[in-house]
C-alpha cells in the first residue's frame, strides 16, 4: 500500500477569510513539501498559490512558509506521511494563499 | 473588466534581475539615466545567475600565461562555425574587465597566494574559470550585483513586476506592459529604451537547471515585437545533471564543480567508462565537452547499459573523505543530509537542460533590429554558436549586460518617449484585464505536458518523428489555451500566470521545434538521428522571426542596423 501525506493548507485572500483545505499526496521518501504543492497544483487544483523560484537548490529564499507552525523553505522541508500543516508567514502581509509580502519595501512597485 | 492600469515612466526599462539585467542598470544608471529594474519574481534572485555554482571563463592570465585571443579560438571551436564572431569576440575580450570589477566590488573570487585561482575546464586549452568557494559563484555574484545596483543613485526596483509584451512605437519600442502579480492590474512602463535580459527557456524542458522563471519570456516579448531570433534549435544539455538518489537544496549541475577539482569516472550500469566510445577517453579527468557527454550518456542509456533512474553513474570513490572535505568543505555535510556518501556509492547523473545557445538576433552594442530594443546575457543568440564552451555564461552575462546598460543608456539620452503605436497597450491591458470561464485544462499540468514532450522529443537526440510529434503537442495545447486567461485576475492568480507563461513557453517551444526540424544535419547541441553528419550547407545561422502572425524562418543572415 503506498503512503500518502495529508497536506492541510491555508487558502484566502484575506488573512479574516481563509479556508483550510486538506489534500492527500502519495508519499515518496525524500520528497520535500514543495514537491507536494507542485504536485497538487498539477494533479489537483491549479489555483493553489505558492511563491517559488529555484525549485530544489534553496537558492532564491522565496518559498518560506509556516510548516506546523514553524518558518521552513518549502524546498528543503521534507514530506512526511502524516498530517501536516501549512500557512502563510504569519508575520508578513498575506498576498494569496501561501504567498506572503516577503520582498523589502524598496524592491516593490510603487507606480510612477 | 478593464482594470485600471498603473503607470510608470523611466528612461531604461531593464526586463529582468540576473547578473545581466543588474549589471545593465548599474552602467545605465552611472550613465546618468533614470533605470528601473523589473523582475517578475524578486530582484536578484531568480533565475539563472543564482544557481551557478563554479566556472566562469575568462582570459585573466592569473594562474598562466592568457590572452583573450586563446579564450576566443576555443569559443569558436567550441561553437562549431556558428558563432557570432563579433559577439564572441566581446565576450572574451571585455571579459577580464567585468571580472575584475566584480573582484573590486568584492565578490570573492578563491584565491590562493594572493592570486585568483583558474580551474581547467573541458574545451579550454588552459586553466581559466574563476569561482568562488564553496559552490558559491552565483549566489556571490548576485549578492554582490545587488550590493552595487543597492547603492547606485538612480536605479528604481520592482519585483513582481511580469512582462506581458512590449509597447510598440510606430518603429521601435517604447516600453512594455506589465502584470503587476501581488495586486492583479495592469502596470504601462513608458521608456525611452527597453534591455531584455530574461536569461533563456530551460523551464521550456522536463529536468532543467534554472529557475521556474526561466520560460523564454524574452524570445516571444521580442518576437511578438517583431524582432528576430537566431539559432534556437541550439539547446544545451548539461550532461550530468543530478538525477538520483533524492537530493534536496542543492542545484542540480554541482557535479560540474566536483569533477573540475577532483576528476570522477562516468560508469554505466557494467560499472565499466564508456566516453572512450564516444572519441573522448577521459582517463579520471574531465574533459569531455557537453555536446558529446550528452549524447553518450543517451546512447548508453538507449544500449540497456543505463542505471536504474535512466541515466548512468558519476563515481567519486577514488577520493578519500579528506581530499572530498579540502576540496568542498561544508558541501560533504550537506551531502551527507541527504544520505550521499561519495567514498561509498556513485550517484547517478544524467543529460539536464542548462542553457539555450539562440536567442534574440543583436549587434555588439546589444542593438535589436527594433529602435529602443535592446538584449542582454542568455537572452542574445550567437556568441556560442552551436554549444557554448563551459564558463561562458556568467562572462556572458557580465559583458553583456555592462554593454547593453551603456548602449541603451546612450541611446535612451538621445531619444524622447514615444508614444505607442496605437494598439499595443490597449491589446496588453485588454488582455490582462480579460477573463475566460474556467477551462477544462488545468495549467500546471499543460506546463508539465508541454516538459515532457519537449524532454522527449527536442532534447540532446532528435528526429522527424520526434519534433512533428512534439509540435503535434505543442499545436494540441496551443488550441487548449485558447485567447483569454482564466481566473479571477485577483492578486497572485498562478493560473492566470501560468496562462501567461502558456501564451510565451508554447510559441518559443514551436520556434525551437520548427527550427531543429528545418535544419537537416547534426552540429553541436542539435543531434538529429535522421541526419548524424554535419553538412556544409548548414555552417549558416537560422533566424526567424513572426509576418502576418506565421512563424517565418530563413537562413539568410539579417543584416543588423549598425550602432543606433
Amino acid at each position: 500500500m503506498t503512503e500518502t501525506a495529508t497536506l492541510k493548507i491555508w487558502r484566502g485572500l484575506d488573512i479574516g477569510a481563509g479556508r483550510w483545505e486538506t489534500y492527500a499526496v502519495p508519499f515518496e521518501s525524500g520528497q520535500t513539501i514543495l514537491d507536494g504543492l507542485r504536485w497538487i497544483r498539477i494533479n489537483c487544483d491549479p489555483t493553489l498559490a505558492i511563491r517559488f523560484s529555484c525549485i530544489n537548490a534553496n537558492a532564491c529564499k522565496e518559498c518560506m512558509i509556516e510548516l506546523d507552525g514553524k518558518t521552513v523553505y518549502a524546498c528543503t522541508a521534507r514530506l512526511q506521511p502524516r498530517e501536516m500543516t501549512l500557512a502563510p508567514l504569519s508575520n508578513k502581509k498575506l498576498v494569496r494563499d501561501l504567498v506572503t509580502e516577503i520582498a523589502p519595501p524598496a524592491e516593490r512597485f510603487a507606480g510612477s | 473588466m478593464i482594470l485600471e492600469s498603473m503607470r510608470a515612466e523611466t528612461d531604461v526599462l531593464v526586463i529582468g534581475s540576473g547578473a545581466a539585467g543588474m549589471y545593465a542598470a548599474i552602467e545605465a544608471a552611472k550613465a546618468g539615466c533614470r533605470v528601473l529594474l523589473v523582475d517578475r519574481s524578486l530582484i536578484g534572485r531568480g533565475g539563472a545567475t543564482v544557481m551557478a555554482q563554479m566556472t566562469v571563463a575568462v582570459a585573466l592570465g592569473a594562474e598562466t600565461p592568457d590572452h583573450w585571443s586563446y579564450h576566443y579560438r576555443d569559443t569558436l571551436v567550441a561553437g562549431r562555425g556558428l558563432c557570432n564572431e563579433p559577439l564572441s569576440q566581446l565576450l572574451c575580450e571585455d571579459g577580464p574587465d567585468c571580472i575584475r570589477s566584480m573582484d573590486d566590488w568584492g565578490v570573492g573570487w578563491a584565491r590562493k597566494n594572493g592570486r585568483i585561482t583558474q580551474a581547467m575546464a573541458p574545451g579550454h586549452d588552459r586553466p581559466r574559470c574563476v569561482y568562488v568557494d564553496f559552490l558559491n559563484t552565483g549566489p556571490a555574484v548576485s549578492k554582490t550585483l545587488r550590493t552595487v545596483v543597492n547603492k547606485t543613485d538612480g536605479i528604481r526596483k520592482a519585483g513582481d513586476l511580469c512582462i506581458i509584451d512590449l509597447l510598440r512605437s510606430n518603429d521601435g519600442v517604447a516600453g512594455a506592459v506589465a502584470l503587476h502579480l501581488s495586486s492583479g492590474a495592469p502596470v504601462i512602463v513608458s521608456a525611452k529604451a527597453t534591455i531584455v535580459a530574461t536569461g533563456g527557456l530551460t523551464r521550456l524542458y522536463r529536468r532543467n537547471s534554472a529557475s521556474t522563471n526561466m520560460g523564454g519570456d524574452g524570445y516571444a516579448l521580442a518576437l511578438r515585437a517583431g524582432a528576430s531570433l537566431v539559432d534556437m534549435e541550439f539547446v544545451q544539455f548539461f550532461p550530468i545533471g543530478h538525477l538520483a538518489p533524492r537530493l534536496v537544496g542543492m542545484d542540480p549541475i554541482m557535479w560540474d564543480p566536483f569533477r573540475y577539482k577532483l576528476g570522477g569516472r562516468l560508469l554505466n550500469n557494467r560499472m565499466e567508462e564508456f566516453t572512450q566510445n564516444y572519441g573522448v577517453a577521459e582517463d579520471g579527468k574531465y574533459v569531455i565537452t557537453r555536446d558529446t557527454g550528452s549524447y553518450a550518456i543517451m546512447k548508453e542509456v538507449e544500449a540497456g547499459r543505463g542505471s536504474p533512474h535512466g541515466g548512468v553513474y558519476l563515481s567519486f570513490q577514488h577520493c578519500s573523505e579528506a581530499a572530498l572535505r579540502e576540496a568542498f568543505g561544508p558541501v560533504i555535510d550537506r551531502l551527507a543530509a541527504n544520505n550521499i556518501d561519495l567514498t561509498k556509492t556513485p550517484i547517478e547523473v544524467a543529460p539536464i537542460a542548462h542553457y539555450q545557445m539562440g536567442g534574440i538576433a543583436a549587434g555588439v552594442e546589444m542593438q535589436t533590429a527594433l529602435p529602443g530594443l535592446f538584449a542582454a546575457g542568455e537572452a542574445v543568440g550567437g556568441a556560442n554558436g552551436a554549444n557554448r564552451l563551459s564558463g561562458n555564461a556568467v562572462t556572458e552575462a557580465l559583458v553583456f549586460g555592462r554593454r547593453a546598460g551603456r548602449s541603451a543608456a546612450l541611446f535612451a539620452k538621445r531619444a524622447r518617449h514615444q508614444p505607442d503605436d496605437g494598439g499595443s497597450a490597449r491589446r496588453a491591458v485588454e488582455l490582462i484585464s480579460s477573463s475566460a470561464p474556467q477551462p477544462d485544462l488545468n495549467s500546471a499540468e499543460a506546463i508539465q505536458l508541454l516538459q515532457s514532450t519537449m524532454q522527449d522529443n527536442v532534447g540532446p537526440l532528435r528526429s522527424r518523428a520526434g519534433l512533428s510529434s512534439a509540435l503535434r503537442t505543442i499545436e494540441r495545447l496551443s488550441g487548449a489555451l485558447g485567447d483569454r486567461p482564466p481566473g479571477d485576475g485577483r492578486r497572485f492568480d498562478m493560473q492566470r500566470l501560468d496562462w501567461f507563461d502558456l501564451r510565451n513557453m508554447l510559441l518559443v517551444a514551436r520556434v525551437v521545434t520548427e527550427a531543429a526540424l528545418v535544419r537537416t544535419e547534426t552540429r553541436g547541441a542539435h543531434r538529429r538521428e535522421d541526419y548524424p553528419n554535419a553538412a556544409d550547407e548548414w555552417e549558416n545561422n537560422q533566424y526567424v522571426r513572426i509576418e502576418d502572425g506565421r512563424i517565418v524562418p530563413s537562413k539568410l543572415s539579417a543584416p543588423l542596423a549598425a550602432v543606433p
